[in-house]
């Protein structure tokens, strides 16, 4: 029986699950409805001032491109494997664009990151 | 000679004869709602690089309520994904033993929970301590 | 007859490969005891009612493995489930999920056999071992490290718990890998090597999605869910090379 590949992208997967375990509620919690809404939280805290030297800082970078990137690994991963258990046997199609998905959001997120410069 | 004809049955709709299954599901259902945020983050990021002008258009957006609505039910579907994936995530570890007993799951996947707590009150006091 | 006899509607899919194009179910009146079990049903079915109800059973004691059922809906066995917990509702009893009806609540379980078989179910040593060098010799922290995975009956109660199982029954499936691990995990076998080729392909550990339903149905404490995605991390090490490292001893080929 041929080696599966699998370990690649399950450890991708394992990564933005972690990730999105501990981080995933908070900051929905926080962009989604906090700040918008204003509740217990200055405008000026998620303004552009603010978040284009945090986007500028490499730990900003850090955190934004792991964030979005091991979020999309993650997400992509269980996506593809629910197509099948729902009936959908799209194989090695399907498999290129859920990954490939991820892989260009990693991508144009490092770009976009180098862009916004330091 | 052989009388057997074996009947093979269909796996349609599998998932919605038990609740166990259905629970499963639902798991699952929540990486769609990761996927959306994680691209609204991402537009947010594209805003970010164009200017002052585009990331307020980005901010904007979201106090639209549907996105807010949106975001409150993203907020409780990932939540169940964290409370899932701790829950879980001792099948992936081995047996671990101290002073000769077995540390039981429940106590591998509290730390999970608590580091989630933890890290979102870290989070929570960074962003709002730092304005 | 006890005094307390009440009848409970038993709800049987029948199947006859010689007569029926499709499975349907039936419905018997059975007397029972407080204390029968839903197999202790099925006999009376077959016994006084009609004798033509096929299904498999052995030792009434949850050890053979034999009866396994789907009962409402759920892989249980029919001798540790018990009927008045349905009284006064019907109790519906069908074959096992997942595999191939032979007839009645017989199902097909060759594919499973040659799974079994297919993990080389033994132990493994390095070297072959002597009778001059005398037993092993394994603490009990060690037995610790695979007993529960070695309780299987082989039930199948978890292939009829799995939807991958279901969906792709070329998964070598719950219990086969359980097994697989229990010697892995014997620090008498340094077997790794010889069955990797199972663990590591895309039927072997990786099609399980841990929906975690068959480590709820078995009735042995197994976990098979815990054998098989402990074994998605040594899979997963073992692909960046790096297993090795952290097999005790080295693994025999």
């Amino acid at each position: 029986m041929k080696r599966a590949n699998e370990p690649i992208f399950w450890s991708l997967f394992g990564a933005g699950g972690v990730l999105s375990a501990l981080l995933g509620p908070i900051l929905i919690l926080l962009t989604g409805i906090v700040a918008p809404v204003g509740l217990w939280m200055p405008p000026e805290a998620v303004g552009y001032p603010r978040m284009l030297a945090f986007a500028q800082s490499w730990c900003g970078k850090a955190l934004l491109l792991a964030v979005i990137s091991l979020f999309l690994w993650h997400a992509m991963h269980r996506i593809y494997h629910s197509l099948h258990d729902l009936g959908v046997h799209a194989g090695a199609g399907a498999a290129t664009i859920c990954y490939g998905f991820a892989l260009a959001a990693t991508l144009a997120t490092a770009y976009l990151l180098l862009i916004i410069g330091f | 000679m052989s009388a057997r004809k074996p009947y093979v049955r269909s796996m349609d709709g599998w998932w919605r004869r038990n609740p166990f299954f259905m629970r499963y599901m639902v798991r699952e259902a929540s990486a769609v709602f990761l996927a959306i945020y994680a691209v609204i983050l991402l537009a947010g990021v594209f805003r970010l690089s164009q200017g002052a002008a585009a990331y307020e258009a980005w901010l904007a957006a979201l106090r639209n309520p549907l996105a807010i609505v949106f975001h409150g039910i993203a907020l409780l579907v990932v939540a169940y994904h964290a409370y899932t994936w701790w829950k879980v995530m001792p099948k992936t570890m081995p047996m671990l033993h101290v002073g000769g007993r077995r540390i039981p799951e429940m106590a591998l996947s509290a730390v999970g929970w608590a580091a989630t707590l933890a890290a979102s009150l870290v989070v929570y006091v960074l962003v709002r301590g730092l304005s | 007859m006890a005094d307390n006899t009440r009848t409970i509607e038993i709800e049987v899919l029948r199947y006859r490969p010689e007569q029926d194009q499709e499975p349907f179910y039936q419905t018997f009146s059975v007397p029972f005891a407080d204390d029968w079990s839903v197999l202790q049903g099925l006999q009376y079915i077959k016994d006084d009612l009609d004798s033509s109800l096929s299904f498999r059973w052995s030792c009434r004691m949850a050890i053979c493995g034999s009866c396994g059922y789907m009962i409402d809906g759920v892989p249980k066995l029919g001798c540790r489930t018990f009927l008045r917990h349905y009284y006064p509702h019907k109790v519906r009893v069908g074959p096992l999920e997942n595999f191939p009806i032979e007839r009645d609540l017989v199902v097909g379980i060759d594919d499973f056999i040659g799974k079994l078989e297919g993990i080389k179910p033994y132990i493994i040593p390095r070297e072959p071992r002597t009778l001059e060098q005398g037993e092993y010799l394994q603490t009990p922290a060690q037995r610790d490290q695979y007993e529960q995975y070695s309780s299987c009956i082989n039930c199948l109660l978890c292939y009829a718990a799995c939807p991958q199982y279901g969906l792709n029954p070329g998964f070598t499936g719950p219990a086969a890998l359980a097994l697989l691990h229990r010697y892995n995990a014997d620090s008498r076998d340094q077997g790794w090597e010889a069955r990797q080729e199972v663990v590591n392909a895309e039927d072997g550990v990786w099609r399980c999605m841990l929906i975690g339903y068959c480590s709820e149905v078995c009735p042995k404490g197994v976990d098979p869910a815990h054998a098989i995605n402990q074994n998605k991390v040594n899979s997963t090490l073992d692909y960046f090379g790096v297993l090795k490292f952290l097999l005790p001893k080295g693994a025999a080929k």
